[in-house]
């Protein structure tokens, strides 16, 4: 119980933890830490459309949060989120615009499903690499980041350029296409509710199904799941293109809800920002959730603490850094669920062997 | 047109192999470093505000490698004695320098990201040498850095290979368990690995604002820290299969030049965007972990 209440706590002071950091990181710039973080909660939560702000910040978190832990699990270091989420957001911007014609559910269906595809595309290939031709994944994923980004960029001053040819952004895409703010005029949106039960969904399939199972051995012992006679090829691949269209969901919700356009500049880097909020979810789908508003609130909060305070919202790339190494930190020390996973100490060679013989 | 292409890859391939070089001899101690690319980003701000203030580059190149050096000491605490996942902590690492950089840029520049230039690093030709016809100019008239990096290569390669310490360090990589029960202090040995890539990389981020942009801009970076690991996987994990890998990429990266000015029709991302699957083609094709350490990324914590 005590365990339980400890591990509990420990994304809480994680988070704590690098707050405070980040306070006497304002103190030695020269800014009042009280006045920044009145001005930060306040940009945060300080009005409805603060907070519905927040919300629509934290949505592509939760997104790239899920796909994230998914691959995490299986020990599948995928720092491609960020890539895979342009994928979808490219496919769906792609889409958006020809869908005039064709019904709403249709037409969300067919973008959102356009973008899932498009970032499992991405991240499979990243699979694909590394089952069969031994490509470190990390580094693969990396570079797809890199080309996604720059494929973006030629995309909206080439072929999907808006007809003005004025700026480097796409075509809107059609009405029928777009998640519409049904509360406006606040930013609130249907999207939300999709990540929310896209994690629950991830939390049943991760912890409930046999697929799962095999996926978490796999994280657990690569070598004992082989000798059991797993399908590492197969499972390598399907968690790297599950984990990419997860992002690739929230590529194009993020074109369908907010931004019903393309431009270069459509991820601040939410892909590197999902590994704090997956390690702070402790790689749990459903912690994800409250992980990723609290991050969403940072982001939203410190657009105003730039604006009030003269310090620039890069600070939230510190706090993110601060909150990653203290989960590590924390699950080094004090042992768990994960500690194989993301910690060092003993292997659990024995443990996953008899798991999976129990199988 | 082919003797400014070659002096352009030396100067690109240059930052990859500082940089290469020291991930070079961490990974050969076990240890996957992500945050090299935070490391050369460190190095890249600490070198050029440190010229900027002091109008010195020597000052700049000193302050960029004590900046490379403390990155790469927090990333050694956290890797090595805390004993968490490498690739996850290094990541951390480049937020932690993107987010420190950003802010102190913005801080001391002001929030108008007004550039701050400095006087680049002047080139040293090497007498008559550099007159040669088409690789004098590449070989024998670069800056001090580029000549520095190069000479490191057989450095490194005798270190790791012949010397007492590199033999120590090949143990930590390979057999840690073994290395420490032979008194060898694994943890140690990569600290030192740590330390001296951080003093690479920081030299690589110097390169960068002090020799080549002769600026800063946020991110200045741009992968070359991810390249570079790229870069020691091509290598196969040896010094001189690392400084020809590290040709072929700078190659790569100063034919984007050579092409973007002959062949305006194709698209200028595609020529960004060529380093980045250069190295994925290539890591496709060589594939294999044959030659990695085999303790390579794997915590280890003392029994």
């Amino acid at each position: 119980m005590r365990r339980r209440l400890a591990a509990a706590l420990r994304p809480a002071a994680a988070i704590g933890g690098a707050l405070a950091a980040m306070a006497i990181a304002l103190a030695l710039l020269g800014a009042s830490p009280l006045a920044v973080a009145a001005d930060l909660a306040d940009g945060a939560f300080g009005n409805w459309i603060a907070f519905t702000d927040t919300l629509a910040r934290a949505t592509p978190l939760v997104f790239c949060g899920l796909a994230v832990a998914v691959a995490f699990h299986g020990a599948l270091w995928n720092i491609g989120a960020d890539g895979q989420l342009v994928a979808g957001a490219l496919a769906a911007g792609a889409l958006g615009p020809a869908l005039g014609g064709a019904p709403h559910a249709l037409a969300i269906a067919a973008i959102i499903g356009a973008g899932g595809l498009a970032g499992a595309l991405w991240g499979g290939l990243a699979g694909w690499l590394r089952a069969r031709r031994n490509v470190n994944e990390v580094i693969s994923t990396i570079m797809l980041n890199f080309i996604a980004a720059q494929l973006l960029s030629w995309a909206v001053h080439g072929p999907l350029m808006e007809p003005s040819g004025a700026f480097p952004a796409s075509r809107k895409i059609a009405a029928a296409a777009r998640l519409h703010l049904y509360f406006a005029p606040t930013r609130l949106n249907l999207a939300m509710l999709f990540a929310v039960a896209l994690a629950a969904v991830c939390e049943l399939g991760l912890f409930r199904t046999a697929a799962g199972f095999e996926l978490r051995a796999l994280g657990r012992n690569r070598r004992a799941s082989a000798f059991f006679g797993m399908p590492i090829a197969r499972l390598t691949v399907g968690a790297m293109a599950l984990s990419g269209m997860l992002a690739g969901f929230g590529g194009a919700v993020q074109v369908a809800a907010i931004t019903h356009r393309l431009y270069e500049t459509i991820s601040p880097g939410w892909g590197y920002e999902a590994i704090a909020v997956a390690l702070v979810a402790r790689l749990s789908p459903l912690g994800v959730v409250p992980a990723a508003l609290l991050f969403g609130a940072l982001d939203s909060g410190s657009q105003a603490m730039q604006r009030a305070d003269g310090v620039s919202a890069q600070l939230v790339y510190v706090v993110q850094a601060l909150a990653i190494i203290v989960m590590l930190a924390f699950d080094a020390s004090a042992g768990g669920g994960w500690r194989e996973l993301l910690g060092g100490g003993a292997s659990d060679a024995p443990d996953a062997a008899a798991e999976a013989r129990d199988a | 047109m082919l003797e400014a292409f070659l002096a352009s890859a030396i100067a690109m391939a240059t930052p990859l192999l500082l940089a290469a070089l020291g991930e070079l001899i961490v990974e050969r101690a076990g240890v996957i470093n992500i945050g090299i690319e935070g490391a050369m980003l460190a190095g890249a701000f600490a070198g050029v505000a440190v010229a900027h203030a002091t109008g010195g580059a020597l000052a700049g190149v000193a302050a960029a490698i004590g900046a490379g050096v403390a990155i790469n000491a927090v990333f050694a605490f956290v890797a090595i004695n805390l004993a968490v996942n490498q690739v996850v902590a290094g990541t951390a690492i480049d937020l932690l320098a993107a987010g420190v950089t950003g802010v102190l840029y913005q801080r001391v520049y002001g929030a108008t990201g007004r550039a701050f230039t400095v006087a680049p690093m002047r080139s040293i030709a090497l007498g008559p040498l550099a007159r040669l016809p088409l690789i004098g100019r590449a070989l024998f008239d670069q800056p001090a850095l580029v000549y520095l990096a190069f000479a490191l290569v057989p450095a490194v390669a005798w270190m790791i290979g012949r010397s007492r310490f590199g033999l120590s360090l090949r143990a930590a990589g390979e057999r840690p368990e073994a290395a420490d029960a032979l008194g060898l202090g694994v943890y140690r040995l990569r600290w030192i690995a740590l330390l001296a890539s951080g003093v690479l990389s920081g030299l690589g981020g110097a390169y960068l604002t002090l020799a080549y942009a002769d600026t800063f801009v946020e991110g200045i970076s741009a992968g070359r820290g991810y390249v570079a690991l790229a870069v020691v996987i091509v290598g196969r994990w040896n010094a001189w299969g690392v400084a020809a890998a590290a040709l072929m990429f700078g190659g790569a990266i100063a034919l984007q030049f050579v092409l973007q000015a002959a062949a305006t029709a194709l698209p200028y991302q595609l020529f960004l965007a060529l380093p980045y699957l250069l190295t994925v083609a290539v890591l496709a094709l060589a594939g294999g972990r044959a030659d990695a350490p085999s303790a390579l990324g794997e915590p280890y914590v003392r029994p």
